[in-house]
């Protein structure tokens, strides 16, 4: 007897159900934000429960206390306090307390620091602590395009997690069957929104200069674009890790019958313009040059033992403002929000390490080439 | 327009839905009927008011004109006519006069002891555009999601909904529709081919000048038999050619009337259902 055809029949079924009991569909009430001019479909959709439990998700944690601005310098206290030092004794108590809150609240002070010795180094995460509250001013000092008034702090990517959640780094799985070559494509990548599309594409816009450059300026093709379709979908590859990051879609930023045009952009592309740069340069400057400082442990490295990334994920967590735009910085402006005057500030941190070089901050205004 | 000497005997009284006699007469060809008195009542309103719109809005330009819906604020409420309000009565326009051009069909086919099919076909577009400018709008809350009345405008708005999802080839009723409308069409040029094949074997026959003749569709079967071992007939691949070109619709209502109310990631997550599969994962 021929059992193909009820076997291939049976298993199309189990698929099909599969796919609809397999789902985490969402339903009725949705959440709609209107982006453009009325009818022209951009609008942003979300599940309203979702939305709720985002919200929730996202509160910012309390100040400890309000710290005291006067008395003596935490330099002339402590030792070792390169970068914090400007601070009064109780700004740099009190921001050691909310540090330990956002980062290590498990593992207290010890996560960074060797207890019988506050001052000493030799712990790699206080390296890395110290060189972060520089990457956290310098977000905050530079990079007002991108954070605004809001500004950062540790907590806007750490929440809690000694490592962030929401990072990237070289993807490698699957590795391809038998000799295969998919040219680092075809399939469901992890930061690419699970598409088939180039699954490192972060790697060529948020640490490498690649420009987005595949949109043609004309109706007609001229032979001026010379783009490849690959090229191309390494960009949507981009855009699907900024859609999926912020929980934004395309017309958040796009009016699609045009992506090209600023005219016809929302501004809210601006920003994303500038925080393309902004995640290269912190990249560049901050996350790739602490590489060697890493335990190679399966989770302070990628598998291929590159350091961890910053992506848009990373602060964004789901959501299109950062903690939905309710800024901490109140009691943390004079740690965070600009370099201390200490000429220290200069010294390099780690062998090889150097101060980050601002011209890479790569300030171009938006839409010129 | 002169009647045809054997039309006469089609032209029949009765058959009607609504109406009685009042509205069962012909002008020329066409029936009337009460639902041609409503569909032409519709249509005429509906035109009206796309002029008007057109009128009171920027351009004349025919590839320009836009009568868009109402911003999201109105929500499923009435908004000023120059604000969206002329969509909204133009939708009604437009459901009511596709309604009233299948309701004339249906009493046709009673006139003439048919079957249903062609209105039934032509309820699943009615059905399509339903989904699109009612069905969904309501299921998200706002009329402002139809789309909005204008050759290059609902362009627009096509592929901007389509990107509020990412990418919408990854939505599988999406892929469904789309290879039910490629199928459409190849079935219609493989069924075209092969009727004129059969009816228009060729002026001559070889050497000699003896003019060839039609096939039968026995003819036919046997070609598609020697070709892929199977004939659906002659009855049948009109069978075939309507399922697939009502699946071709009523997918496509599907796939939009997913996207929103029942799923608003990106369509590329809704694969996570495959890779989740405890067997491969």
């Amino acid at each position: 007897m021929n059992f193909a055809l009820p076997m291939a029949a049976g298993a199309a079924a189990l698929l099909g159900l599969a796919s609809f009991v397999g789902v985490d569909w969402d339903a009725p009430p949705v959440h709609s934000e209107q982006v453009g001019y009325r009818g022209t479909g951009m609008n942003v959709n979300k599940d309203a429960a979702e939305v709720a439990a985002g919200i929730a998700a996202n509160v910012v944690p309390e100040s400890p206390w309000e710290p005291d601005p006067e008395g003596e310098r935490a330099s002339e206290i402590y030792e070792n306090v390169p970068v914090l030092g400007h601070l009064s004794d109780d700004q740099f108590t009190h921001f050691m307390a909310s540090i330990t809150e956002w980062v290590s609240p498990e593992a207290g002070c010890a996560y960074c620091h060797n207890v019988e010795n506050m001052a000493s180094d030799e712990v790699y995460t206080k390296i890395v602590a110290r060189r972060m509250i520089q990457m956290n001013q310098t977000i905050n000092m530079l990079w007002p395009q991108h954070v605004g008034v809001t500004g950062v702090t540790c907590y806007t990517c750490h929440r809690g997690n000694p490592v962030p959640r929401g990072v990237w780094y070289r993807d490698i799985e699957p590795e391809p069957a038998s000799n295969a070559y998919r040219d680092g494509q075809n399939v469901a990548g992890h930061f690419v929104g699970n598409t088939s599309m180039p699954q490192n594409a972060l790697e060529r816009y948020l640490l490498e200069d690649m420009e987005i450059r595949v949109h043609a300026d004309t109706a007609l093709p001229t032979g001026a674009q010379d783009a490849t379709t690959k090229e191309t979908e390494s960009t949507w590859a981009l855009m699907m890790h900024m859609s999926e990051s912020l929980g934004a879609n395309c017309v958040t930023c796009h009016n699609t019958r045009a992506f090209n045009d600023w005219d016809q952009s929302p501004p809210q592309r601006v920003t994303a313009w500038h925080g393309i740069r902004m995640a290269r340069s912190l990249n560049r400057d901050y996350m790739e040059p602490l590489t060697p400082l890493f335990p190679d442990d399966g989770y302070h490295l990628g598998p291929e033992d590159d350091v961890l990334k910053i992506g848009c994920r990373t602060c964004h967590q789901g959501v299109q403002k950062p903690l939905y735009g309710v800024s901490m910085m109140d009691d943390y402006w004079p740690v965070l929000g600009e370099y201390g005057p200490n000429e220290d500030y200069q010294v390099k941190i780690i062998p090889g390490l150097e101060a980050p070089d601002m011209s890479t901050s790569n300030m171009v205004k938006p839409g010129t080439k | 327009m002169a009647l045809l000497s054997f039309e006469r005997k089609y032209r029949v009284r009765g058959g009607t839905l609504l109406g009685g006699d009042l509205f069962d007469f012909w002008i020329g060809p066409f029936y009337v009927g009460f639902f041609g008195i409503t569909g032409l009542f519709f249509t005429i309103l509906g035109t009206a008011l796309v002029i008007y719109g057109a009128a009171i809005g920027p351009t004349w330009n025919i590839w320009r004109i836009n009568i868009a819906p109402p911003d999201l604020s109105y929500g499923l409420g009435l908004a000023p006519l120059a604000e969206g309000g002329l969509w909204q009565i133009i939708t009604i326009c437009a459901i009511g006069s596709f309604g009233s051009w299948a309701l004339r069909e249906v009493e046709i086919c009673r006139k003439l002891g048919m079957g249903l099919h062609v209105p039934f076909a032509f309820s699943v577009a009615i059905f399509a555009y339903v989904t699109l400018v009612v069905i969904r709008p309501l299921l998200l809350g706002a009329w402002g999601h139809g789309f909005p009345y204008g050759i290059f405008s609902h362009l627009d708005w096509v592929s901007n909904v389509g990107y509020q999802y990412l990418h919408f080839h990854y939505n599988p009723a999406h892929m469904l529709a789309v290879t039910f409308f490629f199928t459409t069409t190849l079935a219609l040029s493989l069924h075209g081919g092969l009727i004129l094949s059969a009816a228009n074997p060729g002026r001559k026959s070889g050497w000699t000048n003896e003019r060839k003749v039609s096939k039968t569709p026995e003819y036919e079967d046997t070609f598609f038999r020697d070709n892929i071992g199977y004939s659906v007939g002659t009855l049948g691949i009109h069978r075939v050619g309507l399922l697939l070109a009502l699946n071709a619709g009523f997918w496509s209502a599907v796939c939009i009337v997913i996207s929103g109310p029942f799923w608003n990631e990106g369509w590329p997550q809704w694969w996570s259902w495959w890779l989740d599969l405890p067997f491969w994962s």
